[in-house]
């Protein structure tokens, strides 16, 4: 290929899945839809590891996003027939056997042989935590500073977050289908153009526009109409809403589209929602292999549901991994009811206080309680501007405590109030709160160099 | 003249722990100045007391016509303790919204700012 040819040829990132739960048909959507190179499935969400490794100890064949499997099943025509390849972090705290899962699947829909997947592993560190522990590391909370030995006993799982290197070494390995457990959901997009387009471990601009890319398309349709506040009211036809894709080339530059005839939008204003979405300090955005200047992004229009992204800066990425632990923390509920006009506020303000005092009467301790007035202000709180009487208020209450039947008790409180508190009252054909466990987030680093990945081709 | 921030600008939120990020992006470009003269860092914190409470910072995006604000200790306790209908902080975008801004009368007409229903 000549120089310019390299230069112009485009890659395309297709996002089909912006969190473990969304839209089953989006995968499907986006490898039938037009042309793609790369799927991309963003599955993990910050204490989605610690439901998965719950999952594992009742059962070790588990602990993986059961939902990669219909995705794969959905999408096998593309990647068998046309070579689309999907990168997805559906492994959890079980690639392997996520990786098994796909090929099963995949035989008994007549592509043995088909499908080489790449089981990125590594990333749990949960095996290792007292060795990481005695051996000086003290996992200590990035946002108390608090010591991980302060709820050790209580941890349910450990993963540091990893990058685009293990992902690229599996496509370079010739991997139609690459599975890791807790990648960064930026490094999804970003590994496969590292890998199309050879940008070395140091090309910080470049490593950053791809990790961009991937922030930008990390959450499916949030940067293509959907949850988008900019004229909402005008973005067409949600129902057949297309996910983003990313066109991208060799310089770092690229473009955010979708498939053409699909609904929503993408504009300056709904890529710049989106880039500006959970962002903490824009000119250190911290991953893995790049520290991203979001200070540096140009956007610009670039036609129909089309918008360029040029110009993006970079930085040497840090010596540290960030690690996501998840600890059991507590039992909490929420219960509610519903109060009718008249005077629902003044209704539902009176059963909160009843309950609260027969709560008090019981002795029940809780560390914390919360009720919120749905219709009211349980949106922005004190900022609530009130325009006339409400019609209806929701009662809600919450409450946390370590002491699991004080919790239990709370739940059996609500109904009675039906009959024995204030009147107009309905809203409980729901039944009793459940009681959950808590499993809390605790944000920890780790030197990189104690992270060892490692790369399997299974077949 | 009395300016709504919810008719000149957008916004999107978000959360990491136990701090919401809010972002607030100007409708036009010439009205990013506008944002970021207002949205002081002691403006948004006022706004917000009796909700955060942690601090606020403040950082400016000039290149998207944006400011992202992260309140502390918004989202009492945040992910899975908080107990919260909003655990997440997808909402703070309006709340932000919810600010007036005093704009001097004369560049408030240059900008072609509306202004407030009174």
């Amino acid at each position: 290929m000549s120089s310019s040819a390299a230069q112009n040829r485009i890659v395309r990132v297709a996002s089909g899945q912006g969190f473990w739960g969304d839209w089953l048909d989006a995968p499907r959507r986006q490898v039938e839809g037009g042309p793609v190179d790369y799927l991309m499935l963003d599955y993990l969400a910050e204490v989605t590891m610690s439901i998965l490794q719950k999952q594992k100890e009742r059962d070790p064949s588990m602990g993986y996003a059961r939902d990669f499997i219909g995705a794969m099943e959905s999408v096998l025509p593309a990647v068998v027939e046309r070579g689309v390849r999907v990168v997805a972090n559906a492994g959890g705290v079980n690639p392997i056997a996520c990786a098994q899962a796909v090929l099963e699947m995949a035989r008994q829909r007549g592509a043995a042989g088909k499908l080489q997947i790449g089981v990125v592993t590594g990333d749990d560190l949960l095996p290792r935590l007292d060795e990481l522990i005695a051996g000086g590391h003290p996992l200590a909370n990035m946002d108390t500073g608090e010591p991980l030995d302060a709820v050790r006993d209580r941890v349910l799982s450990a993963n540091a977050y990893i990058g685009s290197v293990p992902i690229v070494e599996a496509l370079a390995r010739g991997a139609n289908v690459v599975v890791t457990g807790r990648s960064t959901d930026t490094a999804l997009t970003m590994a496969p153009l590292r890998h199309e387009f050879g940008w070395a471990a140091d090309d910080w601009d470049r490593l950053a526009a791809g990790i961009i890319a991937g922030h930008i398309i990390e959450c499916g349709a949030q940067c293509s109409g959907g949850n988008c506040l900019y004229d909402w009211r005008n973005i067409p036809d949600l129902a057949n809403v297309g996910y983003p894709i990313v066109e991208a080339r060799a310089d770092g530059s690229f473009v955010v589209t979708k498939h053409p005839g699909t609904g929503g939008r993408i504009n300056v204003p709904s890529v710049t929602e989106q880039l500006v979405y959970e962002m903490g300090d824009p000119r250190s955005y911290i991953t893995p292999d790049v520290v991203a200047d979001f200070t540096s992004i140009r956007l610009a229009p670039d036609g129909e549901d089309r918008v360029r992204v040029f110009g993006i800066a970079g930085r040497p990425a840090t010596d540290k991994l960030k690690v996501s632990i998840a600890y059991r923390a507590g039992y909490k509920a929420v219960g509610s009811l519903v109060y009718a006009w008249p005077d629902a506020l003044e209704k539902a303000t009176l059963a909160d206080r009843v309950l609260r005092e027969r709560l008090d009467v019981m002795g029940l301790r809780f560390d914390q309680l919360l009720t919120e007035f749905v219709g009211v202000s349980a949106a922005h709180g004190p900022l609530s501007v009130s325009t006339g009487e409400a019609p209806e208020v929701q009662w809600r209450i919450g409450v946390r405590s370590s002491d699991r039947k004080a919790v239990e008790r709370f739940t059996r409180e609500i109904a009675p109030l039906v009959l024995n508190g204030p009147p107009t009252v309905t809203g409980f054909a729901g039944g009793r709160p459940k009681v959950e466990e808590i499993v809390a987030y605790w944000p920890a680093l780790v030197d990189k160099s104690v992270v060892r990945t490692k790369v399997e081709i299974v077949a | 003249m009395k300016v709504r921030l919810v008719d000149i600008a957008h916004a999107r939120s978000g959360d990491k722990g136990d701090t919401a990020n809010v972002g607030v992006i100007a409708l036009r470009p010439e009205w990013f100045s506008v944002i970021a003269d207002a949205l002081t860092l002691e403006r948004v914190a006022a706004h917000f007391a009796g909700v955060v409470e942690g601090g606020v910072e403040r950082f400016e995006l000039p290149n998207l016509n944006a400011l992202n604000f992260l309140l502390h200790g918004a989202l009492d306790g945040g992910g899975t303790l908080s107990l919260k209908t909003d655990a997440q902080g997808k909402v703070f975008s309006t709340a932000m919204l919810r600010m007036v801004l005093d704009v001097d009368d004369a560049r408030a007409r240059a900008l072609g700012l509306p202004a407030a229903p009174s």
